[in-house]
């Protein structure tokens, strides 16, 4: 304590030395005035008294310093000292000061933006306690992997397991909300009551769901979001125990989700409202056999492996399969890690970013130590010369040591800017395609650890250099005069340089063939033409008018027409089942006509369903093969009628004409229905991985068909709308005005045109790209800096050699040549090299896949077009970088350059 | 830790450790004192054995006061001259009294070591 206390009142010190300085020479003077006072008492002359107090005082002036010293910090001011040299030193030569700072806060900012982002997504992608534990748990069946859990077995799952100290399921719903205010859509979630305390998920406010509350035919409940909450409510917490109104029904509020709850996995998404799963009002949630859409998530307990939770499964299923063979045989409960299903494939595409800014930062560092290697051979005569006047190597080391510091600290400080530039630019190129986007931040960590890499680099190439010429005699140095250049520093500029050059050249031949992926992609045919669509949906509450088949069908007819009053609208159609390109699929299930019924839903053809109206193909464009499409008279009453694509006419009717066939439909219930004509196959699953997904069979059925019943639901009618317009990126606000008018309690929303569905299916891909592209880019500028650096440098060394040169004749274009030559010499072998590391590389980079597809889609990985480009641009800058110094080599004067000497 | 100072006759020269301790005791003993009247206290107690110069002086009272041990104002000498005058505080006084404890210890046991060998 007290020693701090001296070392902070020295501190102080240091600000307010001439006041000290004046006190103590006042002190000292008193001093010496008492003591000549008592010698003059006893008795001595005044000159002898005055002499005898000094001798006995000893020297004034060192006694002042020594008091100095003491009254502040002497190291403390010689680093001041160092500092303002070293400022001076690098503003003498800004070009190389501004470089040196430019890549290392390009070094450090872009490695820290990213390894922030990694931080967050990779390392703390669930923000939950023991997230390790937090497994996903679907039922796996013959056509899906990830399929749903039906409630029943839910139940039995429940029970019978011995692995996980919870499982629960959710659904992910969407209702329309009334009574407090205009109606409005809300999007939520049906949980089973286990659901958030297995997460450890804590209320705000009143609690959660009581363990039996989840069954059919509770009392209904429902909890609030947080972010709902106060959007809609003010955050007010009187509305515990008040009711608000979802499709109709009242449910009483129980509680309040904290806003921090942020989990999104497979096609779960912390949303607006949350009621418990027995609340579903469907009939079908007590059929075992039923596909609703139901997911799982549970947590093994402690000490329960993967392996040993699976292996426990299996045999519940296999049980289970023995008592319900009907609906549960080859039914078995696939789990997996939380985590793979957060992150999923950007873990791998991450690590491809990761490599490419790794290679950056070599790249900035191999570009520093090549500056500063040429900046010591530089100044090894001025360092001679300090030594020869007698400077102390402790004084030089220490000196070039603030220097590299200096230029640390300046490079670490911009690029904590640029990161947190750079992480937030690049969150925002990736909206929906990074889990937690909200939380990335700046890791403090990981700014220290660039920030320490940088540093050792500025030590290792600053610091080595300069004791290597302490260590030698000044008098060599100085008779070499800062002319001759050592082979081996040589050497390793060349080397360095070369390495920059190859790791550039990897950076973009990577970048090339993704971006030649994801432009090959942003040009494939879908099948329809997404230009002029609009998606989006439309629902409104039961009501005595529309819960009879007449009625719905009578109101759904007058949403078309009233849609196709708003001037703009060219066609419109309703459609059910799947919608392309959106993640939203659904089935038919079906047999042809000279098959027997199967028995079980499993062993019957599945194709992919879209429940549509006859504009269809206009809202569209998708083309008709042979035959029809639907047309009005497609009615209930009326012969039922399918149309399908090329790829269930091919796998199903192989080259017989399909026209006229006849198959058996589950949808409606056991329906004979004539197939009347083909269209187009259309991607369903997303650009790039249709061949991913095991269903490709496709097959349309008209809404007007449908049993009316269907059309019917307790909770009020929801339909999805497509719809052509020449404005479809400002039309929806007119729409919804006309829906309005046509219901107040109706609500449309979520839209979205098919153009942005499919940019959305591409952001993860588009997010990497980028990346990668801007590292590429900052790759290609770093090692043209770097080369153009060791250009000028050796012109800078060479200028005498090439005087004399001109001086005997050599012209200028001769001089010109030879600088290039070397220029290009070391960016070929640097191509070279680096082409062939790229070749590896690539191939690397195509066994990384983004939603099951390579990211390296559509072209080979050794694609000749992306090499020739990537080594054409690189030469051209190459030569561009070498062309500047060789000019200025060209453009000495032998004379003058001569007498310099 | 002897003063590095010439030595001026052939007096000893004070070392820094215990010079502190002597500042200490001057001022508890004395009073608020200025820095050639405590200079003088310590030549007289040690029977003019000791000298003291400014080199050696002022520093360890800088330090003192820094450390919290004595504290300074200006004031008039007896004579009427313009001085600065340093005082013991609490700090200092607890300080003195836990050195003086462990230096009488200290001098206890090297006395032991160099009195004739009571045993065998």
């Amino acid at each position: 304590m007290r020693s701090l206390r001296a070392l902070w009142i020295r501190f102080r010190g240091l600000f307010a030395t001439s006041r000290a300085t004046s006190e103590i020479s006042a002190e000292l003077e008193s001093h010496l005035q008492m003591h000549i006072d008592d010698n003059l008492r006893s008795g001595m002359q005044a000159e002898e008294a005055r002499r005898q107090a000094l001798i006995q005082l000893g020297g004034l002036e060192q006694t002042r310093q020594t008091v100095r010293e003491r009254s502040t910090l002497p190291w403390f001011e010689y680093l001041v000292q160092d500092l303002r040299f070293a400022v001076r030193q690098l503003r003498k030569t800004p070009a190389f000061t501004a470089v040196v700072i430019a890549t290392l806060a390009l070094g450090i900012g872009v490695n820290t933006a990213l390894f922030s982002i990694v931080n967050t997504v990779l390392l703390h992608p669930i923000a939950l306690p023991h997230p390790g534990e937090l497994v996903s748990v679907d039922a796996s069946k013959p056509n899906f992997e990830h399929g749903s859990i039906s409630y029943p077995n839910f139940r039995d799952w429940q029970q019978q397991n011995h692995s996980f100290s919870g499982l629960a399921v959710y659904r992910h719903i969407g209702f329309v909300m009334t009574g407090r205010g205009e109606s409005q859509r809300v999007r939520g979630n049906y949980v089973s009551s286990s659901f958030l305390p297995l997460l450890g998920v804590k209320p705000v406010l009143g609690r959660l769901f009581a363990p039996d509350e989840d069954e059919i035919g509770r009392a209904p409940i429902v909890m609030l979001g947080a972010g709902f909450w106060a959007r809609k409510f003010g955050s007010d917490p009187g509305i515990l125990g008040h009711s608000i109104t979802l499709d109709g029904s009242d449910y009483t509020v129980i509680g309040i989700i904290p806003a921090s709850f942020d989990l999104a996995f497979g096609d779960f998404l912390a949303e607006d409202v949350y009621l418990p799963i027995g609340q579903w009002p469907t009939q079908a949630l007590k059929l075992r056999g039923a596909g609703l859409g139901i997911h799982g998530v549970a947590r093994l307990k402690p000490g329960v492996t993967l392996a040993q939770a699976r292996a426990d499964m299996n045999a519940v299923s296999a049980h289970l399969a023995a008592t319900y063979p009907a609906d549960d045989h080859d039914l078995r409960a696939n789990i997996m890690p939380l985590r793979d299903m957060v992150v999923g494939d950007l873990q791998s595409v991450l690590f491809v970013l990761l490599a490419a800014v790794a290679f950056v930062l070599l790249i900035a560092c191999a570009n520093v130590a090549n500056l500063l290697l040429a900046r010591s051979t530089v100044r090894a005569q001025e360092f001679g010369v300090r030594l020869a006047l007698g400077a102390s190597r402790h004084r030089i080391v220490r000196q070039v040591l603030t220097e590299s510091t200096l230029l640390a600290l300046a490079g670490g400080t911009l690029g904590l800017g640029l990161a947190a530039w750079g992480t937030r630019a690049a969150v925002s190129l990736a909206p929906g395609a990074l889990p937690r986007a909200a939380q990335i931040h700046l890791s403090p960590v990981v700014l220290g650890l660039t920030f320490l890499i940088s540093f050792a680099v500025g030590i290792l190439f600053g610091l080595f250099p300069a004791l290597a010429i302490t260590l030698r005699a000044p008098q060599n140095t100085l008779r070499e005069g800062g002319r001759t250049v050592h082979g081996s520093r040589h050497r390793t500029q060349d080397s360095l340089v070369v390495f920059e050059v190859a790791a550039a050249v990897v950076l973009l031949a990577g970048a090339g063939l993704m971006i030649r992926s994801l432009a090959g992609l942003s040009h494939t045919d879908p099948g329809f033409e997404p230009k002029g669509v609009l998606w989006f949906s439309v629902a409104t509450p039961n009501s005595p008018a529309i819960d009879n088949p007449v009625g719905a069908r009578a109101y759904l007819r007058q949403v078309d027409q009233q849609i196709r009053t708003v001037p703009g609208v060219s066609a419109v159609s309703q459609i059910g089942g799947g919608i392309p390109l959106t993640g939203d699929d659904d089935e038919e299930l079906f047999w042809l006509q000279n098959e027997p019924k199967p028995a079980a839903e499993n062993d019957m053809h599945w194709a992919l369903l879209y429940l549509v109206e006859p504009d269809y193909m206009k809202v569209m464009h998708i083309s008709l093969v042979r035959g029809r499409f639907f047309t009005d008279s497609d009615r209930e009453d009326a012969p039922h009628v399918v149309v399908i694509d090329e790829d269930l006419a091919h796998q199903f009717f192989g080259n017989a004409n399909p026209i006229g066939q006849v198959v058996n439909l589950t949808n409606p219930d056991d329906t004979q229905a004539t197939v009347v004509g083909v269209v187009h196959h259309v991607l369903h699953w997303g650009l790039d991985n249709e061949a991913g997904s095991p269903l490709h069979a496709q097959i349309y059925l008209p809404i007007g068909q449908l049993n009316g019943w269907q059309l019917v639901s307790t909770t009020g009618i929801f339909s999805d709308i497509l719809v052509r317009s020449d404005r479809p990126a400002t039309i929806f606000p007119d729409i919804q005005r006309a829906l309005r008018r046509m219901n107040g309690t109706q609500v449309a929303w979520r839209p979205k045109t098919m153009d942005q569905v499919i940019a959305d299916t591409l952001a993860a891909r588009r997010f990497s790209v980028m990346l990668l592209a801007a590292f590429a880019a900052l790759a290609l500028l770093l090692a043209s800096v770097g080369l153009y650096g060791v250009i000028s440098y050796l012109v800078g060394q060479r200028t005498r050699e090439m005087a004399i040169r001109m001086a005997l004749g050599a012209n200028r274009g001769n001089v010109l040549l030879w600088v290039l030559k070397r220029g290009v010499a070391l960016a070929g072998i640097g191509i070279v090299a680096g082409s062939l590391a790229a070749l590896l590389v690539t191939r690397l980079m195509a066994s990384v896949s983004l939603e099951k597809s390579s990211i390296i889609y559509g072209v080979p990985p050794w694609d000749p077009l992306t090499m020739a480009t990537v080594i054409v641009v690189l030469m051209g800058v190459a030569l561009l970088a070498c062309y500047v110094p060789a000019r200025r080599a060209a453009s000495v004067d032998p004379m003058r350059a001569l007498r310099a000497e | 830790m002897v003063n590095q100072e010439e030595n001026m006759g052939d007096k000893a020269d004070v070392w820094q450790g215990t010079l502190a301790i002597m500042v200490l005791k001057t001022l508890e003993t004395m009073g608020p004192q200025h820095g050639y009247g405590i200079a003088r206290r310590i030549e007289q107690i040690s029977g003019n054995l000791l000298s003291l110069n400014y080199g050696t002086l002022y520093p360890a009272l800088l330090k003192l006061e820094q450390e919290g041990a004595i504290a300074s104002e200006w004031g008039t000498s007896d004579n009427n001259r313009k001085a600065k005058f340093y005082r013991l505080t609490r700090v200092g006084r607890r300080q003195l009294e836990r050195e003086a404890r462990s230096w009488e210890e200290a001098t206890a046991i090297v006395a032991r070591f160099l009195s004739p060998a009571k045993e065998g």
